[in-house]
């Protein structure tokens, strides 16, 4: 039974990863004026230059051979090298940059699960009062402010102007220190742009969580809950939270998904992280379809796979959802 | 006297301004006796039924009276206090069992949480205690059952769940709101017998709530008529429906449908409707509707008076 849920799975995200490569090498590839030989040859390069360029990359083969050695390349052989950097091996580059963008990542979603569940909960068990109106503010305030300038605005702080005092001397450089190498360092790297990739989370998650909340406390199970002479504290975290965390473990799930898949790409340029998102945002800027084609494949597939586990996570924590399929 | 309640008055602050809902309402239930609380909704009758509880979490309501619950007055016991009342020496079902268990965990493990928060039964006596409840309720099965979630049983199994679980810790009031108004005819007769049955075994009082005076005739012992926030006649049942004082009363009997003879519209038996609580009447609230009114009934309400067989009409001996 779960064996056959699964290859249905499988299944499916091999047809979605399928299809996603095939549409992103359609658009660097196929599309009208993107002649992927006249920018790995440089500009005003001669026709016989741009000629060879296009027979030494293999660029003058019918397009869907082009997308089968790519393909090849990435996957099976996994020799894929840049057209910019002539050489540089893809795959290794990203795989080395997966362990930043999870560690960055990770640690922000600690941050904002924690802080948005005791923000949430406060927030609903105060309903209506001076705390709950402030803190609904203040969380829109955190949706409201984008990360990238939110990262420049940290970076200003503890980087430059109070960088020098008590509060901040301790903020190491901007960029990354590997777990492996240096624990202490490593934590210390992070715990800005964790911060900061967690405030719009936070804000959104304590938003959300508190509207879930407040109406599932209307519900007619809540009532019996209280009648069982359950304390409204136990009411509120074995039956009203238990309700919602189905909805805050779904959101969770596809936003974990998106910024591991390269969502955190802002953060990351802003904060001179080298992870997934950075790489992308390199091989945009000098479009080096090879490392697109990889970083983007990659995105696919820790989306989908997030997808996944989502669903299976949905079966656990909601009985009602076991019996549906 | 198990449960004596005195002039107990609810009402909410709206923009408005204060709404009556509940207004001076009184009575009490002697051990393992029925009381049947009847009236059309909007009456008054499951606020009157939370306040017992004290499960009315709407900061703007305001309540006011007596509820004394074996001689202590509960509208001023402390919150903690009231919650060792609540499942344990008192316990409430409600209309609609499909909603009222929370969906995620299973039927014993809600039952289990109950008893572990009123006794200092372990876990697995606890889960012991929980099946044979089921199995007391006519659950085949009961082990099995306990480890369903509730979405896996029908309406009048869910029912049969909620009533396991108010009995669990042996409550001398129960208190039963619409027990089997979402409930089919068939399985409707099974939870009324049901509660007779336990009212027996279980020595508990009941508090029935409901609309239906059909359900009242086969379970009350006595009946308390509520209309527009006040009682309107209370009684032993069989008074009462043998010799309705009341024109409300009487026009409720009326629209019982029989078995036999003429088949009477029961929408027609009282013409109108029940005033909303801010629009209700100087004089007696029922006036409007009523076909013995006299001038006076416009002036001010009728006061219940008598002593075992309450009413609250000028033309009390009148009504046939």
């Amino acid at each position: 039974m779960i064996f056959l849920v699964l290859l249905r799975r499988l299944a499916e995200m091999v047809f979605v990863l399928f299809s996603i490569s095939v549409l992103v090498f359609l658009i660097f590839f196929a599309t009208p004026g993107a002649d992927p030989a006249a920018r790995i040859a440089g500009r005003g390069a001669s026709p016989a230059t741009l000629a060879a360029v296009r027979h030494a990359f293999g660029l003058d083969q019918p397009l869907p051979v082009q997308y089968g050695l790519m393909m090849k390349h990435l996957f099976i052989t996994q020799d894929l090298t840049s057209f910019v950097n002539p050489g540089q091996l893809v795959i290794p580059a990203v795989l080395q940059a997966v362990p930043v963008t999870l560690s960055l990542v990770f640690g922000a979603a600690v941050i904002w699960l924690i802080f948005a569940v005791a923000i949430g909960v406060t927030a609903a068990a105060l309903r209506g009062s001076v705390i709950d109106r402030s803190l609904m503010f203040l969380a829109m305030a955190g949706v409201s402010m984008p990360v990238f300038w939110l990262g420049e605005v940290a970076n200003l702080i503890t980087q430059a102007r109070f960088h020098n005092t008590v509060l901040f001397s301790w903020v190491p450089a901007l960029g990354y220190v590997p777990l492996t190498q240096n624990p202490l360092l490593w934590f210390k790297s992070l715990v800005i742009p964790w911060t900061v990739l967690a405030v719009t989370y936070i804000g959104l998650y304590s938003r959300v969580l508190r509207a879930n909340l407040v109406e599932a406390l209307t519900e007619d199970y809540i009532r019996t809950a209280r009648a069982k002479g359950l304390s409204e504290r136990q009411v509120i975290f074995r039956h009203a939270l238990r309700m919602s965390l189905i909805t805050l473990v779904s959101m969770f799930g596809l936003d974990f998904g998106a910024l591991v898949g390269g969502g955190a790409l802002l953060i990351e340029v802003v904060c001179a992280l080298p992870g997934v998102g950075m790489l992308t945002y390199q091989a945009l800027q000098n479009l080096d379809l090879p490392f697109i084609m990889a970083t983007v494949m990659y995105g696919a597939i820790f989306i989908v796979a997030a997808n996944t586990v989502v669903d299976m996570l949905y079966l656990l924590i909601d009985p009602r959802a076991r019996g549906a399929r | 006297m198990l449960l004596d309640v005195q002039n107990l008055s609810i009402s909410f602050r709206t923009p408005r301004g204060l709404l009556p809902v509940v207004e001076d309402v009184s009575f009490q239930l002697a051990e393992s006796e029925i009381l049947a609380i009847v009236g059309e909704s909007g009456s008054g009758k499951s606020l009157t039924a939370l306040s017992i509880m004290r499960l009315i979490t709407d900061p703007n309501a305001i309540i006011t009276g007596k509820i004394l619950f074996k001689g202590e007055d509960i509208l001023t016991l402390k919150e903690p206090a009231m919650r060792r009342l609540r499942g344990g020496a008192m316990a409430m079902i409600f209309q609609d069992p499909m909603t009222a268990l929370t969906p995620v965990y299973t039927i014993g493990a809600q039952i289990v949480e109950q008893i572990r928060i009123h006794t200092k039964l372990p876990t697995w006596q606890a889960r012991l205690r929980a099946e044979s409840l089921l199995a007391a309720m006519g659950i085949a099965d009961a082990q099995q059952i306990s480890r369903r979630f509730p979405h896996q049983l029908s309406g009048g199994m869910r029912q049969r769940v909620m009533i396991a679980m108010a009995l669990s810790c042996s409550p001398a009031l129960l208190i039963a709101d619409e027990p089997t108004t979402a409930l089919d005819v068939t399985v409707q007769a099974q939870i009324l017998e049901l509660l007779l049955k336990l009212r027996k075994e279980f020595n508990s009082s009941i508090l029935l709530i409901t609309h239906d005076m059909g359900i009242v005739a086969q379970t009350a012992d006595r009946v308390a008529v509520m209309y527009a926030g006040r009682i309107a006649e209370s009684g032993a049942t069989g008074d009462i429906f043998a010799h309705p004082m009341h024109p409300y009363t009487a026009g409720l009997l009326a629209a019982i449908p029989q078995l036999h003879g003429p088949r009477i519209n029961a929408f027609s038996a009282i013409p109108g409707a029940p005033p909303a609580p801010h629009e209700k009447p100087a004089g007696c609230a029922f006036a409007p509707r009523c076909a013995y009114r006299i001038a006076v009934c416009a002036e001010r309400p009728p006061l219940l008076h008598g002593p075992f067989r309450q009413v609250a009409c000028f033309r009390a001996g009148e009504v046939a």
